[in-house]
């Protein structure tokens, strides 16, 4: 297996990040694998990672109890998962399922929070990548409420 | 005051085909979604043609009903049928639907501006579709498969509402089989059991390979999907130039006579309903009109 740096190296996420700071994250991070139909997270759960993803593909799921789990959106290979975990009780808000085998770089999220709070470089360096994660998810969801393809 | 005679009939006359239906019968019917259907039809006498270019658009009659305007989706190297897919959301849809083999209907066309085919020649080739509007750009689909040489990428990203709402489902899964073209299908939701893709159009383009400096894109869906659609494109340094987009508006008369589909200073049928980006920039964004 490659090192934690490298892999978040050339992670979309992570680009132009500085070694020191890459070595920062890697440091708060360890390599996963999940195998289809394995969970990364659940509803109401602690949030305690922030999912890197590498390689494979990833549902999003709300679990309706009249419908069953409904697909929101899937996070594929250069994506992140997880951008809910600043958010106090730092509890997930929905379910990742695996869909094939994936690859992933999980990041401890209380580690990551403290490393940032330490260095503030590095807190802005990652806030900076997270705002732009984040507006990218509104524009996505607030298209999805539009229903652009109705009559 | 009135018009002189001479100045009312300065046009010159349009030949029969634009202005009187011709007679067509339907060859088959296939259910595309719960309310769309594709109907391949024939001349109604023998022998006849239909030569159309990517992107035009024909006038249908359902007889005693109405007359719409429907894209043409059929492969335009192949004109001794003429394919039209149809949603069903009103009077004249709704009976040109529920016809069946052998039933009768009028044409008129084919109208309008065509996808530029030719001039992308040379270009990576991105077609970006959402819900129906992968029919009127499937027959530029047809051309750049059949002439694959002679483009650089061709990339198709397609979206629909619902894994169930997805249009030619087998033709996608077809040519995403081919080694030569990459196909990327999403829907905005889904059930669980969907194995593709669920997120909204413009994420999927991510994932499309091009040269900004050397694309042509030709985007065709609703409108709130092909303003992002377009935004994206020139993020990613595609020039306004090299965007086209196919217009819908309400064509009636498909000559630029009637006026009824209007768009500031163009008429969709006459000079649409595929334009260049840059030439209807300033009306595509207008709420007003």
């Amino acid at each position: 297996m490659e090192n934690l740096e490298a892999l978040l190296a050339a992670h979309q996420f992570f680009k132009g990040m500085t070694p020191q700071h890459l070595a920062a994250v890697a440091a708060c991070g360890r390599w996963e694998q999940f195998t289809a139909g394995d969970f990364l997270c659940r509803e109401t759960e602690e949030a305690q990672d922030f999912f890197v993803i590498l390689s494979g593909s990833v549902s999003v799921e709300i679990f309706s109890f009249r419908r069953g789990p409904l697909t929101t959106g899937t996070v594929e290979e250069g994506e992140v998962l997880g951008w809910l975990w600043l958010d106090k009780p730092f509890h997930w808000h929905l379910d990742a399922r695996a869909r094939q085998v994936t690859r992933v770089v999980a990041l401890k999220v209380k580690d990551l929070m403290q490393r940032c709070e330490a260095d503030h470089d590095l807190g802005y360096e990652l806030m900076k990548r997270y705002a732009l994660h984040l507006a990218v998810q509104f524009r996505i969801t607030k298209l999805q409420l539009v229903d652009m393809y109705g009559t | 005051m009135a018009p002189e005679p001479e100045q009312r009939i300065s046009r010159p006359p349009a030949p029969d085909g634009l202005l009187l239906p011709n007679l067509f019968q339907v060859e088959s019917r296939r259910r595309e979604t719960p309310d769309t259907f594709t109907l391949t039809l024939t001349p109604a006498e023998n022998g006849g043609r239909w030569p159309f270019a990517p992107g035009q658009f024909n006038m249908l009659t359902a007889f005693g009903i109405g007359e719409v305007p429907i894209s043409i989706s059929g492969d335009p190297a192949r004109p001794q049928t003429l394919i039209h897919t149809i949603r069903s959301v009103g009077a004249a849809t709704r009976t040109l639907c529920g016809l069946r083999r052998g039933d009768t209907l009028g044409v008129r066309g084919p109208f309008g501006t065509a996808w530029p085919v030719a001039a992308a020649e040379g270009h990576d080739l991105v077609i970006v579709a959402g819900g129906l509007g992968l029919a009127p750009v499937r027959p530029a689909i047809y051309h750049a498969l059949a002439h694959r040489a002679a483009y650089g990428n061709v990339e198709i990203v397609y979206g629909a509402r619902t894994p169930g709402d997805i249009l030619y489902y087998h033709e996608l899964e077809g040519w995403r089989g081919r080694f030569d073209v990459r196909v990327h299908v999403t829907v905005d939701s889904a059930a669980a059991d969907w194995r593709g893709r669920v997120g909204v159009v413009t994420k999927v383009m991510s994932q499309a390979r091009f040269d900004p400096a050397h694309t042509t894109a030709l985007v065709c869906g609703p409108g709130v999907m092909m303003r992002f659609t377009v935004q994206e494109l020139m993020s990613r340094g595609v020039s306004a130039d090299d965007i086209f987009v196919s217009m819908e508006r309400n064509m009636q008369c498909g000559m630029g006579l009637c006026g009824h589909c209007q768009l500031g200073p163009v008429f969709v049928c006459k000079d649409g309903p595929v334009f260049p980006y840059s030439r209807i920039r300033d009306w595509f964004e207008m709420r007003e009109v």
